[in-house]
């Protein structure tokens, strides 16, 4: 069985984002980027599926300019087989269900059983592409998941899921779309030995154009602003009775 | 120009996110209907009562107790024929079943709108709430999930019609094994007018429970950062955060949590924000309104005491 991850390239999640003054967008020039944090807990799951026995490849997909290849040999340095880079010409505002039909295009080129993906990325928050890629391919899905089993026979998947109320604990049948939470596991690092053994892996390019998907944007960002926490006056308090007071008399308690 | 509002139900009880969504709704449309995927049609007499909402369509059926996104987003984009907006609350529940919809109906849904600004253009956060997009949409049908945080819940009040809908449901490729819930007598988190937080501080399991006193004492909800789930003081549904459960209370107590972007995109909207930290340059200290910098335990131990 083969195992798709599909992984984006991200500001550094440690990072403020920052509005350019001039472009009036997120400012991401000289910006730390890193794998996305749910990317490398998808990688991490599917090297141990691949350990395991139970996968015969694991491939890394991304989509994105030529610095994301950066991420794709980071995902071959944590022990991926190969990568797919789909490379676009210029930052292009793709949207998730550009993304699921262009992830989807690939899951089928590869006949793979099992997509294990983050999900959502770090900076747009959508947590969309891979309930969008199960609804373009018809397979079934387990969104949020924190525990993850393939069955003795590899033909479904138990997974537990992160939900409001708790945690529902389905089973998925093979071929199967799964996002994960962070509670999954603990992504391995890179050793420089692998980080050099990535170098020669293989990477293989394809163009955009050359899918055929229309990528037209659906939903344009006609404006951003800086919206982060804002330094409230702190009073300082001292004891209980102190805090308690204040609380009764701002009417909170 | 017709919405439907697709309803969280828990039983027969409706969650706040989905009023949220029915407050949205009637700010796009002057014609909102309501519906409902439930085991047990009984269930939707409650939803009628919300109002707003115009019709309550119902699809009942023993296989949707538990229903997996496949077949929820099939049912959900035939009845979307009849309508322009889908519209659901921001929740685990929407949000596993809307994009779903999206890719049946070649729609890009929009997650976690707070403020609807136009018939197609809407306010939504980016990078942890640090960033506030303006967002419009070019698509013929318009499918959002929106913040319970910022929207009005609707009441009750209305007494809307119901009509049950017969649609064949179909096979699912997924199957339901169990669910596991948190069974507590404290407010809900996500609608409480007060949240005790605790963080990692609290060091342990049993220190948490200082907490639960304390949030008992106050008649509050109890909240956690990641840290504290991760470490196994408490289970995931109190996650306050980016990738758990977003919180606006009129009094928001964070206790031992040091406010990394990630936990403030959770809660910075809360009224007043309290912090019990012994490290006064706390992040989290720079955004509180009252700061007691102080070793936690002694701390909460005297608010049980004297509250
Ligand atoms: C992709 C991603 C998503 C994330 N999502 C979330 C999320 O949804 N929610 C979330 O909370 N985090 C999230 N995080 C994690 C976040 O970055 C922080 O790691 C986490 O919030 C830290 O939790 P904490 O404040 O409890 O722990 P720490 O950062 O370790 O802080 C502990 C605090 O307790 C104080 N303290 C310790 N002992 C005492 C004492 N005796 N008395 C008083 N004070 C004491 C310390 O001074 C410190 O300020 C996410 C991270 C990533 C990368």
């Amino acid at each position: 069985m083969k195992i798709i991850i599909p992984i984006k390239r991200v500001l550094d999640p440690y990072t403020q984002a920052r509005v350019d003054k001039q472009t009036q967008m997120v400012d991401l020039t000289n910006a730390k980027m890193a794998m996305n944090p749910f990317c490398e807990i998808a990688v991490e799951e599917a090297l141990k599926l691949k350990e395991s026995g139970a996968a015969s490849e694991t491939i890394a997909v991304s989509i994105g300019t030529d610095k994301t290849v950066d991420t794709l040999r980071t995902a071959l340095a944590m022990g991926v087989d190969r990568a797919i880079f789909i490379k676009t010409e210029g930052d292009l505002d793709l949207q998730p269900l550009h993304l699921g039909k262009i992830l989807a295009s690939i899951i089928k080129r590869e006949e793979a059983g099992l997509v294990i993906m983050g999900k959502q990325a770090v900076d747009n928050d959508n947590n969309q592409t891979g309930q969008i890629i199960s609804g373009l391919l018809g397979y079934s899905l387990g969104t949020f998941i924190s525990k993850f089993s393939l069955s003795d026979d590899a033909q479904s998947v138990e997974v537990s899921r992160e939900i409001d109320s708790g945690i529902e604990t389905r089973r998925l049948h093979l071929p199967a779309i799964v996002t994960v939470d962070l509670r999954l596991n603990e992504p391995r690092y890179a050793s420089l030995p692998n980080i050099m053994k990535a170098r020669s892996k293989p990477l293989e390019t394809l163009e955009l154009s050359s899918l055929d998907i229309d990528v037209t944007p659906r939903v344009k960002v006609i404006g951003v602003v800086e919206s982060g926490t804002k330094d409230r006056a702190a009073k300082q308090v001292s004891s209980a009775k102190e805090l308690l007071e204040e609380l009764t008399q701002m009417g909170v308690l | 120009m017709s919405a439907l509002v697709l309803i969280e139900l828990h039983g027969a009880e409706i969650s706040a996110n989905s009023r949220a969504a029915v407050t949205a709704a009637t700010q796009l449309s002057g014609a909102v209907d309501a519906l409902v995927l439930t085991n047990d049609a009984a269930n939707a007499s409650a939803v009628a009562a919300i109002s707003g909402v115009n019709t309550v369509k119902v699809v009942a059926d023993a296989a949707l107790e538990h229903v997996s996104a496949g077949i929820a987003s099939k049912i959900i984009a035939g009845v979307m024929s009849d309508y322009q907006y889908l519209v659901a609350g921001s929740a685990t529940y929407s949000k596993n079943i809307v994009p779903v919809v999206g890719a049946l109906l070649d729609v890009q849904p929009i997650s976690d709108v707070c403020e609807v600004k136009s018939p197609n253009t809407f306010a939504r956060p980016l990078y942890a709430g640090n960033i506030m997009a303006t967002v419009e949409s070019s698509d013929e049908k318009i499918l959002l999930t929106v913040r319970a945080t910022s929207f009005d819940h609707a009441e009750d009040g209305g007494s809307a019609a119901i009509e049950e809908l017969s649609v064949d449901v179909p096979e699912s490729n997924s199957t339901f094994i169990s669910l596991q819930e948190s069974q507590s007598e404290r407010p809900e988190l996500t609608t409480a007018d007060r949240i005790v937080s605790g963080g990692r501080g609290l060091g342990s399991k049993e220190n948490f429970g200082l907490i639960e006193q304390l949030a008992d004492k106050l008649d509050a909800a109890v909240g956690a950062s990641r840290a504290a789930v991760d470490a196994g003081f408490i289970s995931n549904d109190y996650q306050v955060g980016q990738t758990g459960k977003v919180v606006a209370p009129k009094l928001y107590m964070a206790v031992g949590i040091s406010g990394a972007i990630q936990h403030l995109a959770g809660m910075k909207d809360s009224q007043v924000i309290v912090v019990i930290n012994n490290d006064g340059d706390a992040p989290m200290a720079r955004m509180a309104d009252l700061v007691w910098n102080t070793d936690l335990f002694g701390a909460v131990q005297d608010l049980i005491d004297n509250a």
